[in-house]
């Protein structure tokens, strides 16, 4: 299949691991075989819970350090802050697993965000004419617009075999550029109070969008661990070739990942959009690499086949975590965006002396 | 008389885990000598030590009497020694004589590159070989047999008076094959001394002189191969009694399997015809690029023939997807297991299962305890030795990571089985285990249709063979009227 040899090279960490693992090849001896089994057992607790580890140490640090932040109130808008994040992050794991990239869903949340927002604002000139409509509506076409826009990426990906990172930049301009033209640059103020619920809503004091995210994340966890398309995700993102000789339809779930993301991130720009009350031609911008660091910090690697979407959560927990304490130490934005840095260059370091060291 | 290398009590350990317990070798000059042992019996680490890859744990390594200490690759090649490794590293984006010539290109005037004068003298080297490779063509653009024999090549050019090969014939054909031997004889007159390590034991037999054999990390013994027949070498590397190397109990039967009929791909295979019977296992011989895994291919869904017909248990079939292909009850299992076989960064459990993933979730939700059978199942029918079905596939010896693709195919119960070089990078031991298993599978009245480069395999599994040369078929014997002489000479 020569229109897929430019895009999917085997991993070059691969020489190097099967390296690494060569005593492994020695099972056969049962003494080895099972001294193996320890530390693959151990490699195992640390990979799936190594990073549950470092959230729980954070957690636990700032709370001695700061007795605000175990207070309800805190808790609830941490997650609060979290939750668009949140939501981009696990389509991007989707599209992570698949040893793809999806570049454009800041833009994406913008031009979602918009355009649903014109079909439920109660201002005279800024919606389209005849609004406000219901709030299914807007709902409905803002994910409509983010699904179209994951399924022109997808299909461009998936069927033109253009790498992820040309069309999902090329989709961050454009969708960006749509965005301005649809609202000529303005914002789209004064959303209905039904609209705004899902951002500013609560069920029992739980704010609305740490419902959905918790909905999106169940969702998401049943579908990759449980299903037979997830199985297809991390086939695909393990070896292309030997899935497509096992009959996987590759192109298909290729192309379904970005409509997933897509969709996720046009969902995403409503909740921002009801959460602040407007929607903004320029939100959204660079968002994709928060998502993208939540699905690195939570152990995903970047070249496909291996990573678990509740490691995802807890890399998004970990990055709102880590602002939330920063602000309630009053330490400058300027410096908590030093430190970010640091975590996501930090978290990987540790995942490849895992993998391959030691 | 000196020893060119002398190695004792080498050990090493990952993790706590032995891969080498008790390395010993020793090398005398102007000989070749055979390094063997099954898969984990810790020749690759051995053979990494002696790089300068790994830092041994423990044990002497003596070159011409002088106690050395490796700790990159460079030093061992300033020592004289050099090697030949089995996973090529080609640059892909540049030319064979820069490949060859890397990091130690020829000097011109202000510290460019003497481009001339390394493609000649690569050229020359080539030339030498008798390999057909021109040295200004790019990597990119030859096969993985012509790259394997850069390799080579590059490996000599060092001068080095200790070469070891790691299995340097796995992706070349027998003629190419038959040059590098006459290198290796040459250089033995020349005094200088060759480590060959290979599973194929008529290449060991036929070039090399003497042996050492480990097992289990540990050295069993050594000697000179006029002192030992096949037998008793494989007696060695397994360390138990194999009654006979290749297993055939399958008889054909009258009926058709699979009938091909004029199949062609432009550039690829022109005009293939063949039909193999229920019951049958049909042979095709030919060298690497003579056009045996597009025929697959094609078969399969994975290629689009331009002409031909196909037929499966009587019936005209349309193959234009693997699903097609899978349907029809055909199973493929492909030349390279890593790249197009296994998903090695997943589950043993779930390689089984992945070729059968909608029979398995009837309900879009997975089946987890169906799949949990499914992959115990083909466990216990293969002898798959893992620790856990739920370990990374990538830990298993190549034996039993060829076990599990075999497993992931027969879960589905096929009717024909497409084999492309079914025991490739496979131990003694294992081979044996998947001949017993290809067997069986024919004696149960299944179509095999099997692809191999190794003439005794050939010719000890099939009932018949069609020999492939250039795109076409040099036709179809029987293995009573053929014999390895005249499949080679078919070939070529």
């Amino acid at each position: 299949m020569p229109n897929h040899s430019s895009t999917f090279q085997p991993e070059p960490g691969q020489g190097v691991r099967s390296m690494a693992e060569e005593p492994v090849m020695s099972v056969g001896d049962d003494k080895k075989a099972k001294g193996w089994l320890g530390s693959e057992q151990r490699r195992l607790l640390v990979q799936e819970y190594g990073i549950f580890l470092a959230f729980l140490i954070l957690v636990a640090v700032l709370s001695v350090s700061n007795e605000f932040f175990l207070t309800a109130g805190n808790i609830s808008n941490v997650l609060l802050q979290t939750s668009i994040n949140g939501v981009l992050a696990i389509g991007m794991t989707f599209v992570i697993l698949t040893r793809g990239i999806d570049l454009s869903v800041g833009s994406v949340v913008a031009l979602a965000g918009i355009v649903s927002a014109s079909f439920v604002t109660s201002s005279a000139t800024a919606g389209i004419s005849g609004a406000p409509y219901p709030v299914a509506l807007g709902l409905g076409i803002g994910l409509l617009v983010g699904i179209a826009c994951g399924a022109v990426s997808g299909l461009i990906v998936s069927r033109f075999s253009v790498p992820a990172f040309v069309t999902t930049l090329g989709m961050l301009s454009a969708a960006r550029g749509l965005t301005l033209i649809y609202g000529g640059g303005r914002p789209v103020p004064a959303l209905t109070p039904a609209f705004r619920w899902i951002g500013t809503g609560d069920v029992f004091g739980i704010p609305a969008p740490v419902i959905i995210l918790a909905i999106v994340f169940a969702v998401s966890w049943w579908i990759l661990n449980r299903t037979r398309f997830g199985r297809y995700i991390y086939a695909v993102g393990g070896n292309p070739h030997a899935a497509r000789t096992s009959g996987i339809n590759i192109t298909r779930i290729q192309f379904v990942v970005y409509v997933i993301s897509g969709g996720l991130a046009g969902f995403a720009g409503m909740l921002l959009s009801a959460r602040t009350g407007s929607a903004l031609p320029q939100a959204g911008i660079a968002y994709e690499l928060d998502a993208i660091a939540a699905v690195v910090i939570g152990g995903t690697s970047l070249s496909g086949g291996v990573g678990r979407v509740t490691g995802t959560l807890i890399g998004a927990l970990i990055i709102g975590v880590m602002n939330n304490g920063l602000d309630l130490m009053g330490i400058q934005s300027y410096y908590q965006q030093v430190l970010k840095g640091a975590l996501i260059v930090g978290a990987v370091m540790l995942d490849q002396k895992r993998n391959y060291g030691a | 008389m000196e020893l060119l290398l002398e190695v004792e009590g080498l050990k090493k350990s990952f993790g706590g885990v032995a891969a080498l317990r008790d390395g010993r070798f020793q090398l005398r000059a102007g000989t070749v000598h055979a390094l063997c042992g099954g898969n984990g019996a810790g020749k690759s680490t051995f053979l990494k030590i002696l790089m300068g890859i790994f830092k041994r744990d423990a044990g002497a390594i003596r070159r011409r009497g002088k106690e050395v200490e490796f700790t990159s690759p460079a030093d061992a090649l300033a020592s004289g020694i050099a090697i030949i490794e089995q996973e090529l590293s080609p640059v892909p984006h540049m030319t064979v004589a820069e490949n060859i010539y890397l990091g130690r290109e020829p000097k011109a005037r202000f510290g460019g590159i003497d481009f001339r004068a390394m493609n000649r003298s690569a050229q020359k080297l080539l030339d030498d070989l008798e390999f057909d490779i021109r040295a200004t063509s790019y990597m990119m653009n030859l096969s993985v047999a012509q790259m394997q024999l850069v390799e080579i090549a590059k490996a000599l050019s060092h001068d080095a008076e200790v070469i070891f090969m790691d299995e340097p014939t796995s992706a070349i054909g027998e003629r190419e094959a038959q040059h590098l031997f006459d290198a290796i004889r040459r250089l033995q007159t020349q005094g200088r001394g060759i480590v060959y390590v290979s599973h194929r034991l008529s290449e060991i037999f036929q070039i090399a002189d003497s042996y050492t054999v480990f097992r289990d990390g540990a050295y069993v013994g050594s000697g000179a191969l006029a002192d030992i027949d096949r037998p008793g070498l494989i007696r060695m590397i397994v360390g138990r009694e194999l009654s006979e190397e290749y297993v055939k109990t399958n008889a054909p039967t009258p009926e058709t399997g699979i009938e091909v009929v004029a199949l062609s791909c432009p550039n690829k295979i022109e005009d293939i015809s063949f039909s193999a019977r229920k019951g049958e296992i049909f042979g095709i011989y030919g060298l690497m690029g003579a056009g045996r895994t597009e025929i697959f291919n094609c078969l399969f869904g994975l290629d689009k023939p331009s002409a031909g017909r196909v037929t499966v248990d009587g019936a005209e079939v349309t193959i234009s997807k693997p699903a097609d292909a899978m349907a029809l009850g055909l199973a493929l299992v492909t030349e390279d297991r890593k790249l197009t076989g296994l998903n090695l960064s997943d589950s043993v459990r779930a390689n089984i299962c992945m070729a059968s993933l909608p029979e398995m979730s009837p309900a879009f939700a997975m089946d987890r305890a169906r799949e949990a059978r499914a992959s115990r199942d083909m466990r216990d029918q293969f002898q798959i030795k893992a620790a856990r079905d739920t370990m990374p596939v990538s830990g298993l010896s190549g034996g039993n990571q060829q076990k599990v693709v075999l497993g992931k195919w027969f879960l589905r119960s096929p009717k024909v089985l497409l084999l492309d070089e079914p025991t490739r990078g496979v131990d003694v031991g294992a081979k044996r285990e998947i001949y017993r298993i290809i067997s069986d599978f024919a004696a149960a009245g299944g179509t095999v249709v099997m692809i191999s480069s190794e003439i005794d395999e050939v010719l000890g599994m099939s009932d018949r063979i069609m020999v492939m040369r250039a795109g076409r078929s040099a036709g179809i014997f029987s293995r009573e009227e053929t014999d390895a002489q005249s499949l080679v000479h078919l070939s070529t």
